[in-house]
């Protein structure tokens, strides 16, 4: 039951609000943050003295794997991450292990030990949503979501080629309630496709087999429906060529091709009061820029890429990204790109693992250790941070590891470090490779991200990107009350000779508050609060939707399970919270 | 030396964990605080006395503690896990994991060990003077790997996995060997004095392995160089005329795995 709950003296920072470490008090009931509580209501208030500590709203990550096919298939080929990290269970708690890959309890309470409330699963294969959700039914303590993967759908493909562009929305909205999911993943587009054939795609120009389409008009196409329908976020782009020395160039491209699209947003909720307007004004999320922005022509001259696009984003206003940053050490690589995994696993020789989702898309997973004493890696790692401080608006940028492909989300802590210390930078560059100097220009940077701004990358702007922000990512009157207080007293902050000391101090919060309820305390799981799975309830014209059935029927011979069978009812879900999205139709 | 001595005292039914059987855990403690030190059974967690009579106290340090155990420990595991310094006579067999990660000091075995002896042993020796069973001195399911350094020496047989993942240290085995000796082995040295069946040295990339007895059935992936004589690393010596490979040419182009096979026992390849 969700506690009334006051959090006095604090140092808010709530970037939706405009509020940089003003002294404050936030009053919780009924799990939304409330203007004020009447004497009756405190005297039975839990009151938490943030008196010297910084007080931020529940993080918010946008971008994750945490449940679904490939992470469970990097479970088990990984027994090796489960041996040296594990958890017992406590009397509230499961047991629990893995460090890059960790079993869905354990990631759940990792999340909210760092005081993250909200995670969004980035990757779901429509096939494989039953599992997903299952998944993600027994992840405690985080409201999630999960991105639907369409960019290599046969009936996409097919209706964007024959420029049906009415149908391809009456799919695309039919699919999200179908699998009960938030929002568009684009991965690879047409590329992935042509991995059923052992090929790729080349440039955004080149066709795929049999459907010869191209990257181009997938990424259109996609981000035209998505505005069309006003879905709560704006595509989320994993751009051609990934992991390519050179990809940058196809990155930057890519980037451009929804420029003209106007975002819109079109969701029936209600929204927390807050200062900054917190509707979407992106139509493109580029996620894990670092992956996305490789330069040089082979391993040899390799190089960062980052400040190409980083330029472009500066001057633009219709790009988010995500960094997807480096922070060294074991990550497991998983993605729906599966011929850049397989380029992984003949790198490295190490553990492979890749499947076809038939009609949909595919994926693969391999592990992949990140050395400091690596050349490659420590320009992966620079680049990272490039992504982050490159960008001059903290609005348009989101701090992430794309866990675990570059490092697991555990580490976030070392990267919040890395962004607000120079000092902290300066002590990895003389661990690592000269390369990361050498061809990067982060060794240039003197930027120092603040608490303010830290809760701008974290919590405000991927609920805002997200179409969240109506109840996360601020402490508003309205939003839910999902607290993170951190004892770190910002009047006493020196980022330069101290930064050691935000690294415990972010990997364990003071207290994780989930609406209203104490969730986390210094590291120990104090109680495992209610949470809810959120999709997007689309409605569009009937006709439409009748006519698009008819063709999916059609194609269903080619899937190997009927089709009554594949729709992921509600009750896999926890808590299911739709959002009714294109109210009008 | 300080001498500490175990007597089992129960038969044990379900497998006990005790990685504090190590002179660093018994080190400057008295009989009673060693005999309360928590071991494993399933999920429940017990003083080392259910199981063990305890004799004598720790040394003032791990080097100065000798830990001896009179009799048969087969249903204990993880003796010796981790240990830096001391030693560990075990007048027995003992069971899975003895000597894991180790990174210094001495054990001997007196009877047999169980599977996964050694395993990813960084320093230190091992020796098992009865058989072991399968992964000595192995990695970890999935870890890339095995052991860095140390010795493991057995008089008697070793059976299959033997320094899967090798990278370091020594692995001598007087008796014979069976399936997977040295997969993906990358360094290090491993001698089998007796025979071994398949697989030998698949995909390794680096180190040596000598099989001086038969292999059954010879890795497809290795190349003939020429025959050598008498073989000598360090203080390990291998008499008589050897055929050299290197391999795995199945994995890598260039791959710098040294497979030595006995030319008498051999005389086929």
């Amino acid at each position: 039951m969700a506690a009334t709950i006051a959090i006095k003296n604090g140092h808010v920072f709530d970037p939706l609000n405009e509020i940089n470490g003003d002294i404050m008090d936030i009053y919780i009931k009924d799990g939304k943050v409330v203007p004020e509580l009447s004497d009756a209501e405190m005297k039975d208030a839990k009151v938490v003295d943030a008196t010297g500590k910084t007080v931020m709203p529940g993080g918010v990550d946008s971008h994750t794997h945490i449940a679904g096919a490939k992470v469970n298939s990097g479970r088990l080929m990984r027994p090796e991450d489960s041996y040296k990290w594990n958890r017992p269970k406590t009397s509230i708690t499961h047991g629990g292990t893995g460090e890059t890959v960790p079993s869905v309890y354990l990631e759940g309470y990792e999340y909210a030990q760092m005081g993250y409330t909200t995670a969004f699963e980035a990757a779901v294969p429509p096939l494989e949503a039953r599992h997903t959700h299952e998944e993600m039914h027994s992840i405690p303590m985080l409201d999630m979501g999960g991105y639907l993967v369409l960019g290599n759908n046969w009936f996409m493909m097919r209706y964007l080629k024959e420029g049906d562009i009415d149908k391809a929305a009456a799919y695309v909205a039919w699919m999200m309630r179908t699998h009960k999911t938030y929002g568009i993943k684009c991965v690879n587009p047409a590329g992935v496709e042509n991995w059923g054939w052992g090929k790729n795609v080349e440039s955004l120009d080149e066709t795929n087999i049999h459907f010869e389409i191209t990257p181009r008009e997938i990424i259109e196409g996609l981000t035209e429906v998505n505005e069309m329908l006003g879905i709560p976020m704006p595509v989320h782009l994993h751009a051609n060529n990934l992991g390519h020395p050179g990809c940058y160039e196809t990155t930057k491209e890519s980037l451009t091709i929804p420029s003209k699209v106007k975002p819109n947003q079109d969701m029936g909720v209600e929204w927390a009061e807050t200062k900054i307007d917190p509707t979407k004004d992106k139509s493109i999320y580029l996620t894990h820029l670092q992956f996305n922005a490789f330069g040089g022509t082979s391993w040899r001259d390799f190089e960062s890429g980052v400040k190409d696009i980083t330029d472009y984003v500066n001057s633009q206003d219709h790009v988010v990204i995500d960094s997807g940053s480096v922070p060294f050490g074991e990550a497991t690589c998983m993605t729906g790109d599966g011929p850049s995994i397989h380029d992984i696993a003949v790198l490295t020789g190490g553990k492979w693992s890749n499947c076809d989702v038939e009609l949909e898309c595919g994926s693969g997973v391999c592990p992949f250790t990140y050395l400091k004493s690596n050349p490659v890696h420590s320009v992966q790692w620079a680049m990272g941070l490039e992504s982050l401080l490159l960008i001059d608006d903290p609005w348009k940028t989101i701090m992430t590891t794309d866990n675990p492909n570059g490092g697991p989300f555990t580490k976030y802590p070392n990267v919040m470090t890395w962004l607000m210390s120079e000092a902290y930078r300066n002590e990895t560059f003389s661990e690592v490779h000269k390369w990361a100097n050498d061809r990067s220009t982060l060794g240039g940077v003197s930027r120092e991200l603040s608490l303010y701004d830290i809760a701008t990358i974290t919590r405000a702007t991927p609920a805002k990107t997200n179409g969240m922000a109506h109840r996360k990512g601020s402490l508003a009157v309205g939003a839910d009350g999902d607290v993170t207080i951190y004892d770190i007293d910002p009047t006493r902050l020196d980022v330069t000779a101290n930064y050691n000391d935000l690294l415990t101090k972010f990997r364990y919060a003071d207290y994780t508050i989930k609406g209203g309820e104490i969730a986390a305390h210094n590291g120990e799981i104090m109680s495992i609060p209610e949470r809810r799975t959120y999709y997007s309830d689309i409605k569009v014209d009937a006709n439409e939707e009748k006519k698009m059935l008819e063709d999916v029927k059609d194609w269903f011979r080619y899937y190997t399970l009927g089709f009554e069978n594949y729709p992921t009812p509600e009750k896999y879900l926890v808590n299911p919270t739709p959002i009714n999205v294109n109210m009008e139709k | 030396m300080t001498e500490v001595v175990l007597t089992p005292n129960t038969e044990i039914d379900i497998k006990i964990e005790a990685d504090v059987i190590k002179p660093d855990e018994f080190a400057g403690k008295s009989k009673e605080e060693i005999e309360q030190l928590i071991v494993w059974q399933g999920p429940d967690q017990l003083p080392l006395k259910n199981f063990f009579d305890v004799k004598g106290q720790g040394g003032s340090s791990a080097e100065e503690t000798s830990i001896v155990i009179k009799g048969d420990v087969a249903r204990v595991k993880m003796i010796g896990a981790e240990m830096t310094a001391g030693k560990i006579t075990i007048q027995g067999s003992t069971g899975l994991k003895v000597g894991a990660e180790m990174k210094g000091g001495e054990i001997v075995v007196e009877g047999d060990a169980d599977s996964w002896a050694g395993t990813e042993m960084k320093g230190g020796l091992l020796h098992v003077k009865g058989n072991t069973v399968d992964h000595l001195g192995c990695a970890y399911r999935g870890s890339w790997k095995g052991m860095t350094g140390g010795r493991i020496v057995v008089d008697g047989n070793a059976q299959s996995q033997i320094g899967g993942g090798l990278t370091g240290g020594e692995i001598i085995v007087n008796g014979s060997a069976e399936n997977f000796c040295g997969i993906r082995q990358s360094g290090g040295l491993i001698v089998i004095r007796g025979n071994a069946i398949r697989a030998i040295g698949a995909e390794m990339s680096g180190g040596t392995i000598v099989v001086e007895g038969h292999i059954t059935n010879f890795t497809p992936g290795m190349q003939y160089e020429d025959e050598q004589y008498d073989l000598c690393f360090e203080d390990i010596e291998c008499g008589g005329v050897f055929k050299k490979f290197t391999g795995d040419f199945a994995i890598s182009k260039k791959p710098k795995g040294v497979l030595y096979a006995g030319k008498e026992a051999n005389l086929e390849l």
